[in-house]
């Protein structure tokens, strides 16, 4: 039976990642990774990984991110970038590249991006195409220096990182002379501030300290600005220690055009037009995905070393070469080589999850750029106004969604045509989405990827984190831990998705992926897209059951503060949500191989494979979601014996559709024996 | 020179070194075990002469640089995500094997036809670089067959330095033995430089840079025509050599003491 003759290249990745006819995409992939294999690995290989601060030996890499255009990648080509549009999938494939060899570069990488993040999302044009084509290395001719940027969004204890609708920092009016600009004091002290070392400015989330500005915002400081600039005291980490992190000082005198979106003055008041919330949503609506598929760059940038590791380390003196002693090494025992198809099984699930959230960000951009030109020319400012009239076109977007899943020739194309002309419509319909994939991939990705990180590192012996252990791999796992915690902790996003996963367009939309999967279930089994729809079956149903059920005490279970059962049931959406994506990537690859003469060569084996491992997946999922679902049927109860009786038959299903998974899992382990993997490793221990 | 150089760069495909290579025969003859799915990099010889020759066209105006390629296209493609990052440059594509099986004389002969058609190539400024050798085989023969299929007789192998004098005339560096350069002076173009690993350090990849050169790229490979490349030896066996490591891993062992070691094993 043919199977994965070689580990996955470029030409398998581009299709299934949805990339192929990208070539400024693809190149700016082949720039990362080339520097993320050249001087990235050579700083963690000499140990500049050894100490938290910032050194000239860490700092080539700012000169390398802007010689290989990734400080530009940011930057639309009006200000000095290369590709015109959203970037999302761009930076996404980026912070992949950098963190396949390490994350704290790949962070150091982004942290300009996330200072100039408010602005690019809620910044004024003038305040967008000012900051922006600064932080753009200067051309030929142009004499200027680059600037760099900081996000100085969480503060010293106890409101760390996590309330950050709670800030310290504070905002007053400084000077007011009439008919000028008003200088505002900006007075904040930021902890854990990435890129600080090197940072020109900073975007500051400050409340108001003065009755004559109404409320919170996010205002850009200098270096130059008068008062104290002061970078604080570098923080003492563990981890990611290729990029730069400080506790800063601000106290700074800004003219008011500083503040990210401008302001209006209303009766004597300044009124920024966004909240730091505001903002802050948007920021990290867009930035997490970058970091979840960090972690997840980890795991699939584990097989080929641990491969090698197994197949070598293991062969014992007096093996021959020929033999399957020498071959194989350790890979001779079934148990290795099931536990790495697990690990690169979740690694293919993270990346699916990851790169289809980025993808989709790319298409809500523009859509939710014109959802604000609308709102602003009806006057309906503000998130709660906002909401409340997208609630109004929730009912189309269910519409939209239910006309697209009827079959061709039989559905109303002309009320298609016409819902989604309707830009409001197409935005309710990407958002309830990304409003769910961005906290899943997030939570999951990073979590269940740090667990998973333990596991290659039990792969890699005994002691495991030797020196002749490739990798970094040790590096890895502990990076995973800052992944799971930076831009929002698991709390934030299981409180996120605790709210979305509620929204109806959402569910709409869920119960039209549980008939798709069903009827893939029949035509292609092997993926295990029975699984995953039997899964999405017992999650809605668990959903819907513990917004009508009660506790003996007679309160509702589904309950916004009732965190016992709103979390478990995120993290059980968050598994399935990562199997499905997996599918749909099988699925491309499937449809889109044979075109491509260079994946068309092998096709057969490599699809399979990568079947086996979504299988796998699948499987895994099931279990975790029906584990969950179970405790919150039973662990609240007694319930009626009708709800135990419905529940029982769903979960009687879950089991039953992950009939193969195990001969998968065999096929994949088996699998791992026979791919051919490079001589060395491509970067230096 | 005022009216710069033509400078057209033959360089192929290989796969990457770090794979496992393993020679296979197939219907079509010898290959690389699963060569279309291993991933591919630019002859390193190549790419030293692609590089300076970039060099050499930015600080001679009016210069133009050419890669000519022979390859799968679908390869190329790949390879040239990163190429085109590199340096402004215009691709020729043949779209043929790459594997290093090929006789050179097939080789330089398909290619001397590619660079004879290249719309508006002035001969008389023309500079044919590449590399001396391969990394895919080695033969050593392909750039000099190119030269005498256009009619260069002036060729020079293992270049490390090209020199433009004032005149315009060229000073080049072959290397010798002994790690000595013999050196030549040439009136002008043209010529065939074979390069050795020349004194240039490979660029680092600019995306903005590939966005120019991939608007010439794309329709380049979209108009590729197949090359068939007949003849040659009959291979009764093919085997890489074995690889051979022996490495040792001591920690802080003063710089002399290693220099040491080196010399005695050189002289043992």
């Amino acid at each position: 039976m043919e199977t994965l003759r070689t580990l996955p290249g470029d030409d398998v990745r581009q299709i299934m990642w949805r990339f192929a006819d990208r070539y400024d995409i693809q190149m700016t992939v082949q720039s990362a990774r080339s520097l993320a294999r050249t001087l990235v690995a050579r700083l963690v290989a000499e140990g500049a990984r050894h100490t938290h601060e910032w050194t000239d030996h860490k700092a080539q890499l700012l000169d390398a991110f802007d010689s290989s255009g990734l400080t530009a990648l940011f930057m639309d080509p009006h200000q000095g970038g290369f590709i015109e549009g959203p970037k999302n999938l761009a930076l996404a494939l980026v912070a992949f590249e950098l963190a396949w060899v390490d994350a704290g570069a790949a962070t150091c990488s982004l942290a300009t991006n996330l200072a100039l993040a408010p602005i690019h999302e809620r910044g004024t044009p003038d305040q967008r195409d000012s900051y922006m084509s600064r932080c753009v290395p200067p051309q030929p001719g142009e004499d200027r220096t680059i600037i760099r940027g900081a996000f100085a969004l969480t503060e010293p204890l106890p409101y760390v990182g996590v309330e950050t609708n709670t800030l310290v920092g504070k905002l007053r009016v400084a000077e007011w002379e009439e008919g000028k600009e008003p200088i505002l004091q900006v007075d904040k002290r930021g902890r854990f501030i990435t890129g600080m070392d090197f940072a020109n400015f900073a975007t500051c989330a400050v409340d108001t300290d003065d009755p004559r500005i109404k409320t919170s915002c996010i205002v850009i400081v200098e270096d130059t600005d008068e008062g104290l600039f002061d970078r604080g005291a570098p923080t003492l980490k563990m981890v990611h220690q290729l990029s730069s992190t400080r506790d800063p000082v601000f106290n700074l005198k800004v003219p008011a055009s500083r503040i990210v979106g401008g302001y209006t003055v209303k009766d004597g008041v300044i009124v920024p037009n966004y909240t730091h919330s505001e903002i802050i949503g948007a920021v990290f609506h867009r930035t997490r995905v970058p970091v979840a598929l960090m972690s997840t760059a980890k795991l699939l940038s584990a097989v080929e070393p641990v491969i090698r590791y197994h197949r070598q380390r293991f062969r014992g003196g007096d093996a021959q070469p020929g033999t399957p002693k020498f071959d194989l090494g350790i890979q001779q025992k079934q148990d290795a080589v099931l536990r790495l198809a697990e690990v690169w099984a979740m690694g293919e699930a993270g990346a699916s999850l990851g790169f289809e959230t980025a993808r989709l960000f790319d298409q809500l951009d523009p859509s939710e750029k014109e959802k604000d030109r609308i709102f602003s020319e009806q006057g309906i400012m503000g998130p709660k106004s906002q909401l409340s009239a997208l609630r109004k076109v929730e009912k189309q977007a269910i519409e939209l969604l239910g006309l697209e899943a009827q079959p061709e020739g039989q559905r109303d194309e002309a009320r298609i045509e016409a819902l989604k002309a309707d830009p409001l419509v197409r935005y309710a319909t990407l958002e309830a989405l990304a409003n769910i994939l961005c906290p899943a991939c997030k939570l999951w990705n990073t979590g269940q990827g740090a667990n998973m990180m333990r596991e290659v590192l039990a792969l890699m012996g005994g002691y495991g984190i030797t020196e002749d252990c490739p990798g970094f791999l040790f590096y890895k796992w502990t990076d995973c831990q800052l992944e799971a915690t930076y831009e929002g902790p698991e709390a934030v996003q299981r409180r996120h998705l605790s709210i979305t996963m509620t929204n109806e367009v959402f569910l709409a939309r869920l119960r039209i992926w549980i008939e798709e999967f069903n009827i893939l279930a029949a035509t292609r089994p092997e993926t295990g897209a029975g699984a995953v729809a039997a899964s999405m079956e017992l999650w809605l149903w668990t959903l819907e059951f513990l917004h009508r059920a009660k506790d003996p005490s007679g309160a509702r279970l589904y309950h916004n503060r009732r965190q016992n059962v709103t979390f478990p049931m995120a993290d059980a959406l968050c598994w399935v949500m990562a199997s499905r994506a997996q599918v749909g990537d099988v699925l491309e690859l499937a449809e889109k191989g044979p075109e491509n003469p260079i994946v068309a060569e092998g096709l057969e084996g490599t699809l399979g494979f990568f079947a086996d491992l979504s299988m796998v997946q699948a499987a895994r999922a099931a279990g975790e979601c029906a584990r969950v679902c179970a405790q919150m049927v039973y662990g609240f109860g007694p319930q009626d014996e009708a709800e135990l009786a419905a529940f029982e038959a769903l979960r009687a299903g879950i089991d039953r559709a992950t009939a193969g998974a195990a001969l998968a899992k065999d096929r994949a382990g088996q699998a791992l024996t026979q791919v051919m993997i490079p001589e060395a490793l491509d970067y230096p221990q | 020179m005022s009216a710069g150089y033509h400078i057209v760069v033959c360089g192929g495909i290989v796969p990457d070194p770090l794979q496992t290579l393993e020679p296979v025969k197939g219907p079509a003859g010898w290959g690389l075990k699963n060569e279309l799915m291993l991933p591919a990099i630019l002859d390193p010889w190549a790419g030293h002469a692609l590089f300076e020759a970039a060099n050499l066209a930015k600080n001679a105006p009016g210069s133009k640089v050419w890669l000519v390629s022979m390859g799968p296209k679908a390869k190329l493609q790949q390879v040239m995500m990163t190429i085109a990052q590199k340096v402004p440059f215009e691709l020729v594509v043949l779209d043929g094997p790459a594997g290093g099986f090929v006789e050179a004389q097939a080789v330089g002969t398909a290619l001397a036809e590619a660079i004879e058609a290249i719309p508006g190539l002035d001969k008389s400024r023309l500079l044919v670089f590449g590399g001396w050798m391969s990394a895919s085989r080695g033969a050593g023969a392909t750039l000099q067959i190119v030269g005498e299929k256009l009619g260069i007789f002036e060729q020079f192998q293992g270049v490390d330095k090209l020199e433009v004098q004032s005149g315009g005339a060229l000073r080049l560096l072959e290397r010798v033995e002994g790690g000595s350069y013999q050196e030549s002076t040439l009136d002008g173009p043209p010529a065939v430089v074979g390069w050795a690993t020349g004194e240039l350090p490979e660029p680092p990849n600019n995306p903005q840079v590939g966005m120019q050169n991939m608007r010439l790229v794309m329709p380049a490979l979209q108009k590729a025509k197949p090359v068939k490349v007949e003849g040659g030896p009959e291979y009764l066996s093919v085997q890489v050599p074995s690889q051979k490591r022996e490495t040792r891993v001591v920690k802080d062992t003063p710089v002399d003491e290693i220099a040491k070691e080196i010399v005695d094993w050189l002289k043992a």
